[in-house]
């Protein structure tokens, strides 16, 4: 304590005050801003995870204005898939599990074939949680996560599918930092609507949904499987593409959802 | 209560000395995040808390902060209660937070909280400087309350999300005016105020730097 006076004492522009102070200030604000962190991250999580639900209501279509978040959600199930077998798996089934954050750890990870990485995200978790919309294994909807590279940053969303596993019910990022504007506007409602009914796949089983350069011509043979492009957003309109074909086709849910098929036939 | 001096630090950035439409400081902020009224109060308030914390616990230490390196211990201060402002709101407020994104974060740049911290903090003691800092602050957030109220009413026809004037997409008689969504608007809407403001007080009228000169040529000859 004594020591720390006489440092204080010193004339404030010598070295051994300057480099006191400097550490001095680092600690307590460092202090108080991992105390802050630390302290309120319950909460926060709690936030986040209520923000995913009413994400995934919204792609769903299931989410009315007004609506309570947990009661609309009682009708939605979680599962697990292992990507790779394409089965319903209970691993991770009961705990909290972040499939982002699982990518990163090499036990629960697999490196994607540079060629193949369409959606330029490296790595992908060997498992992923998918929703169910609806009782058992008779669903009406099912819900995937998505993400992959836009111009500026990864895009995390869902996709829904309807229960003839083709058909587009909605699209929706919750995570981006694209341009405001241009990229950002995958935000933009009249652009999301445009996803429902679009088809993912034609009838050989190939992904085909892309985001076209300009407006989608309805009498072309595409019109099915084209979205609009965002103006002056060429690179995200591509990255939500390449997104898309990567985690429908077999690198992410296309085996998955090949082994549905067959379930369903 | 409050003496002459108290009265004049607190009140006269509110018209008077007006951070954002005097000293045309922080109008980054004002302009993006004015969209709607809720999350301009939440912004203003943020700022608010930011800068009267700042200027108290930058004015507590002044005496012991070395010269060579002030600007990088106010920026460590800003900076840490930026965060903490930020972990705060999105632990109670994380709708609006999200909607702020990186606004609050741009906080820590706010020429307003570094300005004050230089030209007030260092130099007063640390109650007048956090009145100081509550002053400024709420001179900003007045400015961004006006602008968020005209912003949102005239381009969603609603305040703080209810509906004043029905709009036509929803079945009503007014057309929305899209412009007030974009940033441009509030460039507009302060550039008004400013006029407003000095036509009203003719004191903030600035001397021009020089005079176009009027003489005709024939008078010349």
């Amino acid at each position: 304590m004594a020591r720390f006076k006489s440092v204080m004492a010193l004339p404030n522009d010598s070295t051994k005050k300057t480099l006191a102070v400097a550490v001095v200030m680092c600690l307590a604000c460092s202090i108080v801003v991992a105390g802050a962190a630390v302290m309120l991250r319950p909460l926060q999580s709690a936030n986040a995870a209520l923000d995913r639900k009413r994400n995934i209501l919204a792609v769903a279509g299931l989410l009315q204005p007004g609506q309570d978040v947990e009661e609309a959600f009682a009708n939605v199930q979680r599962r697990m898939v292992d990507l790779e077998t394409g089965e319903f798996t209970d691993k991770f089934m009961d705990v909290e599990y972040d499939q982002y954050v699982a990518a990163r750890d090499p036990e629960l990870s697999v490196a994607i074939p540079g060629d193949e990485d369409i959606a330029g995200i490296g790595r992908k978790a060997r498992y992923s949680e998918v929703y169910l919309v609806g009782e058992g294994d008779d669903f009406t909807q099912i819900i995937l996560p998505v993400n992959g590279l836009g111009l500026w940053s990864t895009l995390y969303g869902f996709v829904s599918l309807d229960q003839d596993l083709k058909t587009i019910q909605g699209l929706k990022f919750y995570d981006h930092a694209e341009t405001p504007g241009l990229g950002g506007e995958v935000d933009n409602l009249d652009w999301q609507a445009q996803w429902k009914g679009k088809l993912a796949y034609d009838d050989s089983g190939e992904v085909r949904i892309q985001v076209i350069k300009g407006v989608v011509d309805e009498n072309s043979a595409d019109a099915a499987f084209s979205v609009d492009g965002l103006a002056g957003a060429s690179l995200t309109s591509r990255g939500v593409s390449q997104l898309l074909r990567f985690w429908l086709d077999e690198q992410g849910f296309g085996t998955f959802l090949e082994n549905l098929r067959q379930q369903g036939a | 209560m409050m003496d002459a001096d108290t009265k004049k630090v607190v009140f006269d950035p509110l018209v008077d000395n007006n951070p954002i439409t005097l000293q045309i400081l922080g109008i980054c902020s004002a302009l993006a995040v004015t969209t709607t009224l809720a999350a301009s109060l939440l912004m203003a308030v943020a700022l608010t808390t930011v800068v009267a914390c700042s200027n108290a616990s930058i004015s507590l230490i002044r005496n012991h902060v070395p010269s060579s390196i002030r600007i990088i211990v106010q920026m460590t201060i800003i900076a840490s209660l930026v965060i903490v402002v930020d972990q705060l709101l999105k632990a109670f407020a994380y709708d609006v937070a999200k909607s702020l994104s990186v606004f609050v974060g741009l906080i820590i740049t706010n020429c307003i909280v570094l300005g004050r911290a230089e030209a007030f903090a260092m130099k007063n003691p640390p109650m007048i400087s956090m009145l100081d800092g509550l002053g400024n602050g709420l001179g900003y957030s007045l400015v961004l309350i006006v602008v968020g109220t005209v912003r949102e009413l005239f381009g969603s026809g609603t305040l703080l999300g209810y509906t004043i004037l029905p709009s036509v997409n929803d079945g009503g008689w007014y057309y929305t005016n899209g412009m007030m969504l974009l940033p441009p608007s509030a460039f507009f809407i302060i550039g008004l105020m400013i006029w407003g403001i000095r036509s009203w007080k003719t004191a903030q009228i600035e001397k021009a730097e020089f005079r176009i000169s009027d003489a005709h040529s024939s008078e010349v000859l």
